[in-house]
């Protein structure tokens, strides 16, 4: 993992929550990293990136362009090559880990077959050394969150493909992340039931005030959730620009039909384009 | 979501046809035998009837079933340990690479080495003094390979994924084992014991077939006894016995299994479509 520098973790031992500093003082600061496997694949070349307190970012680029290696790095699955990946506003345990507070959802959903899904809600909790009991209330409010009170005691078998995602969503969430990191959650979802759960994460974003790193390869999707949209592009993966989505929140249907939708939709194709225009088609 | 629906119509249809069919067979077969045997006048030392096996059955029912005894205790001992020590070891497998290096290739040389062969050494370093210890060693070298090879597989096979969220949450490295290794090896392991309780009950009547007489009052040796006395029906009493003996091992895995993943895993689950 990323060792912080001297000065950072002095900095960090006095954490400040004051919004007026959120410009200068990221949440997560990533400084010109790569990440390059024995295999001597580039995966990521020289990436900077500051995500700051409660912005939605998207990652988007297509497949190949090191975007679900970034949001494992930044999850700390795995170290860096090169650079450094900071969180100036975190606090940092013993070993010079930052306490990242984080909640991760897989592309798939990743549920214990074995475990209901209370159970599987429950397993960030449980490998933390919470007791079941101590715990029930935050599974209850994380299956809350997702509308999945009723199948506590169902096993993910029984369960739709969107249905299993809102419980991976619901164990991110019952650790109380401030930072959420999504890899692709709801590209194996059927448009209908992503339009819904879309709407369910910037709702829960809107009232949890979560940070969040959307990791997807759809210019649509991104442009509907996010405040900022950073593209990236492959071989080696690096990022190539960004799109700010200036529109307020919330987001709704209204949006996804409205011109302002379909203008930033063209602009951010536009960049994509312009960003594999250099790489030869696969 | 609604509660699976475990076609109710089809499946009654299918477990009643399922044991209706070859429990006719069985009868057909049984009554087809004793016809022949009768109108041929086949001598008994070659071919019993069924109706004299029965009464063989019948008439040696007590020395019968305590060779049966004899023979279950040497089974489920030697399927017991070879559980315990093929499930620690995979444990100790899946948690050193250089240990499975090291020690795996021998698991399979013992394995790979007829059981017949190995018997007579056995039988001399322990059984001159302990006999009903040389057949649980020997039956559990034949019972404990299965488990060992499947668990250690399963223990192995788990999802990349899951790995990462136990890493992403720190989870020490026996959380990792308890959580998501064993459980993920279970389906692998059941699988292991079903193959390993026959292969008890094999281990354990080839080791009494070369201890010979000594203490011998396992089913197998009764069959020789029998057979040297061209008692031939009690040689096929002795025998459905130890069919009865297999089957019985393997239907109790077989439920074993079935309560442990019908919950959860695809093998055990009724398909509604």
């Amino acid at each position: 993992m990323t060792m912080p520098d001297v000065a950072t973790r002095a900095s960090a031992a006095m954490p400040s929550e004051d919004p007026s500093e959120r410009p200068q003082r990221p949440l997560i600061r990533i400084g010109g990293v790569s990440k390059i496997y024995h295999n001597g694949t580039v995966a990521l070349r020289d990436v900077d990136l500051a995500v700051a307190h409660g912005e939605f970012v998207s990652l988007l680029g297509p497949s190949g362009c090191g975007k679900s290696t970034l949001l494992r790095l930044i999850a700390g699955l795995g170290a860096v090559s090169d650079g450094t990946i900071d969180w100036p506003l975190s606090r940092y345990d013993v070993r010079g880990e930052p306490i990242r507070d984080l909640g991760f959802v897989f592309q798939d959903p990743t549920l214990m077959p074995w475990a209901t899904v209370a159970d599987n809600v429950y397993l960030p909790l449980k490998l933390a050394g919470i007791g079941r009991r101590a715990a029930a209330a935050r599974i209850a409010e994380a299956l809350a969150m997702v509308k999945l009170e009723r199948f506590a005691g169902a096993y993910p078998r029984e369960l739709s493909g969107g249905m299993k995602m809102r419980v991976s969503i619901a164990r991110a969430l019952v650790v109380k992340p401030r930072v959420l990191l999504m890899d692709e959650p709801f590209a194996a979802l059927d448009e209908i039931t992503r339009f819904r759960l879309n709407n369910d994460l910037l709702r829960l974003w809107q009232e949890q005030r979560w940070t969040v790193v959307f990791v997807t390869h759809s210019v649509f999707e991104s442009v509907y959730l996010s405040n900022r949209i950073i593209v990236m592009s492959t071989r080696p993966g690096r990022i190539v620009g960004e799109v700010a989505i200036d529109a307020p929140y919330p987001r709704g249907d209204a949006f996804r039909t409205s011109r302002t939708y379909n203008e930033f939709c063209r602009l951010t194709s536009a960049e994509l384009a312009r960003a594999m225009a250099g790489t030869e088609e696969e | 979501m609604a509660e699976p629906q475990r076609g109710a119509a089809p499946r009654a249809m299918k477990l009643s046809t399922r044991v209706g069919v070859p429990v006719t067979v069985g009868i057909v077969f049984v009554v087809a035998w004793e016809l022949l045997v009768r109108y041929l006048a086949v001598p008994r030392f070659v071919l019993p009837a069924p109706s004299m096996i029965a009464t063989a059955l019948i008439d040696d029912f007590l020395p019968l079933a305590g060779s049966l005894w004899v023979t279950l205790k040497v089974t489920l001992s030697a399927f017991a340990v070879a559980l315990v020590l093929g499930v620690l070891i995979a444990i100790l497998f899946a948690q050193s690479r250089l240990f499975e290096m090291s020690l795996f290739p021998y698991a399979v040389v013992l394995q790979v080495t007829p059981i017949v062969s190995i018997a007579p050494l056995v039988l001399i370093w322990v059984g001159l003094d302990h006999l009903e210890r040389a057949l649980l060693i020997l039956a559990t070298i034949v019972a404990f390979f299965p488990i060992l090879s499947n668990t250690t597989l399963g223990l192995k096979s788990v999802d990349h994924n899951l790995q990462n969220l136990f890493d992403l949450y720190g989870a020490t490295r026996w959380q990792r084992l308890k959580e998501l290794q064993f459980p993920s090896a279970l389906p692998y392991l059941l699988g292991g014991m079903r193959i390993s309780g026959g292969l008890a009950l094999i281990g354990a009547v080839v080791a009494e077939f070369v201890a010979g007489s000594g203490t011998g009052t396992g089913l197998a040796w009764r069959i020789v006894e029998a057979g040297n006395r061209l008692n031939i029906p009690r040689m096929f009493a002795a025998l459905l016995l130890l069919s009865f003996l297999g089957i019985l091992i393997f239907f109790t895995l077989s439920a074993l299994e079935y309560l442990l993943l019908r919950r959860w895993h695809e093998s055990a689950v009724g398909r509604e479509n």
